[in-house]
């Protein structure tokens, strides 16, 4: 047995007096003619989060969450339910609501069994406690002086840090028994600058699964800050953004969020599965150019949307969804696996005990081409060089996503120019991949902010890519 | 729920006395208990069954002018001790901030009127299935260029709030909401698209009937179909009613204490100033029967009242907590928690009555994205609608954007039609916008 396992068992069983005995016995009560899988999640997180504004420390805050969720499948029916009561009644309860979706059968009696675990991405530490509130406190501080340090125009300076401890294991009826504790940390930085009437935002800041002292090497957390002023200060210098069709150079990590709306969200298993997605039934088929290998990968080490398992117990994978553009792979969790008669990828990703999984990214990425970037802006007569982003979304079905850029520049016969104010970017996911045209040679990995949405699940999650060129995009500024 | 109401209470009790025990001068807590069902129907199967038990305890304590809060999802005693422990830990950590603190004594909420919010639907698994296969049939059968479903999600839940303060403020009650919703999927040659409709409601009966929701939806899904770009170019917007929500939520957001003392705003210093044509008014009914958004009290147990934020255009008032409030020198507007069935007036055209009075422009359906910047107001977002000329429908548009700026739509507002948007705590008609830059092919 794995140590995390033993981690997780001492962590969240014992307390309540649960042994893996009586994990074998609720599993057990949940087998049963027509039911093809069952599991029992159990989690227990411990959430930390302090909040400097005004140059005052305003607010501390600590989370506690804890439950199992509980979860019967026969077909393509699921029966789900869950408690913050590790009580065995309780839990009894929730399985007999779970198990309701099918009537039938006798109970059969199973037995799990660890697995071993090859490496270890992070380790199974807690953050909270790995600097001291004093000292927290005083890092929060000293971002917030290195961004009012930068410009006099700096008003306003919002420093959070938020640090997670995740306990969860996982039992299903395929034997399945496995564990994870995922350390997660981030620091975020929003500064508001403000010059004669105008004013205009920056934000920066990055996280990982690591201790609070990443933020500490390197002067990272400093780097936030720097970054945060930086690109408010552009921003008051921005002029009208364009409108209409042109070509567009997006630059190295964070803009990787194309990859993530374009093309990601469509190669999630349980779409392609009901075929409600625009990439459905396209496998094997050329969805994006020639120049495009686009992976998924939870394997990279200490990385936000990485995980040593994932949450139905299995391991994370590194999976090529797109190779020199011909559609390779889908991203499964094990029920649409199943259904599709293929391997879960180790997608299979969950909010929390109270919300079921379903197939998710961890972090995707472009891998990096030939050309330098300086050669990509300078093929641009007329276009966009879009370095930051907010948000994003994509309609599955049309394929149609909308990606927010916060920083951007115009690019006028092949050199960058003059700022441009935020403006959203829309196109087609397997039309405007078959647009790239030229990938760069800088891949770059997000600082480890991001968090993706999906029928009202967060999940944390990376985003990566060098720089590249879309032939053709539709830029939603003002200026005709 | 009496029973369960009582106990959250003494709960709350407990839990302030311990807080007091434990060295601080005040403190509020709230807890929340929620039970209910998920299902989801697809292609005239059973998909999901969730049995939904949420619970959720929240504290703030306040060593003098210093503050720390904790939450947990776990209600045994061991983790609200442990709860009340790290938010006073944490109060000895945070600075002293002039500005915290309860709101004040004397706008404690002493009125607590049975807003009619809790009506459980009394109904089986089986029948909720059945209901919701109903739902998704009617969309499924109503066009054969319907070729695939979402499937169509019934969700009931019932609930109990219960919030208190060293005030010796103590309020709760149960409320109740129900909804059937359905997405399906059409297809016309190469052109796939979905779309989905809705129905909400505190009472299961007051729900649209399940065929009327999954015709909507199929309808909708249709309409779509063979959607294609317009030019770049100037022009006149209608934001039909459920989407026109969002923009009344963007002005909400602008004048939101938070936003005012950060200096976040495009509406910085608008207050007595015009920020909409003259014909506007906005106001807030907190105490409607059955509301959406109804409460006597806000989150911090300050009652709530009728209120008026835009009068003939002008700004008059900001939406504001006590903390907020204290740090612009005002008074709390009982806005803790937000905005609580909030209005605008309509004028006497309905939506088709607005595509004549536009005759040529864009209506727009669906935004897409998060590009509006509350700093600046620039608006920028992604489009699904529909091309209008002569004031009639023309064809469905996508892979559009229009942009602006807020303040200067919200200027050039023309019309709010008498479609009134009901399933949210925001409710509006459509919006007719004078000018916007829509970028396309």
């Amino acid at each position: 047995m794995s140590d995390l396992i033993q981690i997780a068992q001492e962590t969240i069983l014992a307390p309540v007096g649960l042994v893996e005995q009586d994990l074998d016995r609720m599993l057990g009560e949940l087998t049963g003619s027509g039911v093809d899988a069952a599991d029992l999640y159990f989690q227990s997180s411990r959430l930390e989060s302090w909040v400097l504004e005004d140059g005052i420390i305003k607010e501390g805050a600590h989370t506690i969450e804890q439950g199992a969720g509980i979860r019967v499948i026969s077909g393509e029916k699921t029966g789900f339910a869950y408690s913050d009561e590790l009580q065995l009644p309780t839990l009894q309860e929730a399985a007999r609501a779970a198990r309701a979706i099918t009537r039938s059968g006798a109970v059969q009696s199973v037995r799990i069994a660890g697995m071993p675990m090859p490496k270890q991405l992070y380790a199974p530490i807690n953050p909270l406690p790995s600097l001291s509130e004093i000292e927290k406190i005083d890092l929060l501080r000293r971002v917030d002086n290195e961004a009012r340090q930068q410009d006099s125009r700096v008003k306003q300076v919002i420093v959070s840090l938020v640090g997670a401890h995740d306990v969860v294991l996982v039992a299903a009826i395929d034997g399945t028994l496995n564990a994870d504790i995922r350390p997660l940390i981030r620091l975020n930085v929003h500064v508001i600058v403000e010059q004669g009437s105008r004013r205009e935002q920056g934000s920066s800041g990055g996280g990982a699964r690591e201790n609070f002292d990443y933020f500490l090497h390197e002067a990272r957390a400093l780097g936030y800050a720097r970054e945060a002023v930086r690109q408010a200060l552009v921003n008051l210098e921005a002029v009208d953004a364009p409108a209409g069709a042109m070509p567009v150079v997006l630059g190295p990590g964070w803009p990787g969020v194309l990859l993530h709306e374009a093309v990601g969200h469509g190669l999630e298993g349980d779409f392609n599965r009901k075929g409600t997605s625009a990439f459905s039934g396209r496998m094997g088929e050329q969805v994006a150019a020639t120049c495009c290998t686009v992976v998924d990968d939870g394997t990279l080490p200490g990385r936000r949307g990485s995980l040593n398992i994932d949450d139905e117990g299995t391991l994370s994978q590194n999976t090529v969804l797109i190779e020199n553009g011909i559609l390779k792979g889908y991203m499964q969790d094990k029920h649409n696996a199943r259904l599709m008669k293929v391997d879960s990828t180790g997608n299979g990703r969950r909010e929390s005990y109270a919300h079921l999984p379903m197939p998710r990214m961890t972090n995707t990425y472009m891998l990096p081409g030939e050309q330098v970037p300086e050669e990509i802006i300078a093929s641009v007569d007329k276009g966009l060089y879009a370095v930051n982003f907010g948000g994003g979304q994509v309609d599955i079905t049309s394929g149609r996503f909308v990606f927010s850029a916060s920083e951007a520049y115009l690019i006028e016969n092949g050199k960058v120019t003059r700022p441009v104010k935020g403006a959203t970017l829309i196109g087609n996911g397997p039309e405007a991949m078959t647009k790239v045209s030229m990938v760069g040679n800088d891949l770059k990995l997000d600082a480890g902010v991001g968090v993706c949405g999906k029928e009202g699940q967060s999940v944390p999650v990376g985003v990566g890519q060098p720089t590249l060129k879309v032939d053709e995009l539709i830029v939603g500024g003002t200026e005709q | 729920m009496e029973k369960r109401k009582a106990e959250l209470q003494q709960l709350v009790k407990d839990l302030l006395g311990e807080a007091k025990r434990q060295g601080a001068s005040a403190a509020e807590a709230a807890v929340s208990s929620d039970a209910g069902l998920s299902l989801t129907v697809r292609l005239g199967e059973t998909e999901t069954i969730e049995h939904t038990r949420d619970n959720g305890l929240g504290v703030t304590v306040y060593f003098g002018q210093r503050k720390g809060s904790a939450s947990t999802s776990d209600l045994s005693p061991q983790a609200i001790k442990e709860t009340v422990e790290a938010a006073c830990n944490f109060a000895r950590y945070t600075s002293e901030d002039p500005c915290s603190g309860l709101a004040d004594a004397n706008l404690m909420a002493t009125d607590l009127p049975d807003l009619q919010l809790y009506h459980p639907w009394k109904q089986s698994v089986e029948q909720a299935i059945d209901l919701a296969i109903g739902c998704e049939t009617a969309a499924r059968e109503l066009d054969p260029r319907i070729i695939n479903a979402e499937g169509a999600t019934l969700n009931s839940h019932n609930g109990l709030q219960v919030y208190g303060n060293t005030h010796g403020f103590m309020g709760g009650y149960p409320s109740s909401m129900h909804s059937l919703s359905c997405a399906v999927v059409g297809k016309q040659d190469d052109s796939m698209q979905r779309d989905y409709w809705y129905t909400l409601s505190r009472q299961g009966d007051q729900l649209e009937s399940p065929e009327h929701v999954g015709e909507v939806a199929a309808q909708r899904t249709i309409a779509r179909l063979k959607a294609r770009q317009i030019p770049t170019q100037q022009a006149p917007v209608v934001f039909q009613a459920d989407v026109a929500v969002g923009l009344l939520r963007s002005f909400i957001g602008a004048i939101r204490g938070s936003a005012l003392y950060r200096k976040a705003s495009f509406l910085l210093d608008h207050l007595g100033k015009p920020v909409f044509p003259e014909f506007v008014d906005i106001h807030e009914e907190p105490h409607l029967p059955m509301g959406l958004a109804s409460a006597s009290y806000d989150n911090e147990g300050v009652a709530t009242q009728r209120r008026n934020f835009i009068r003939n255009g002008v700004l008059e008032s900001y939406v504001l907590d006590s903390y907020a409030a204290r740090k612009l020198a005002m008074q709390t507007t009982g806005n803790a928690g937000g905005v609580r069935n909030l209005r605008i007036n309509s004028g006497g055209l309905d939506r088709e009555g607005l595509l004549k009075k536009m005759d040529r422009g864009l209506l727009v359906t669906e935004l897409m994205g998060q590009g509006v910047n509350m700093v600046t107001g620039d608006y920028s977002r992604g489009v699904v609608g529909f091309w209008v000329e002569g004031g009639v429908v023309q064809y469905p548009v996508e892979e559009i954007t229009i942009a602006g700026n807020l303040r200067d739509m919200m200027l050039g507002l023309q019309e709010v039609g008498t479609d009134l948007e009901t399933r949210s705590s925001v409710q509006t008609g459509s919006w007719l916008i004078d000018k916007m830059m829509i970028a396309g092919e």
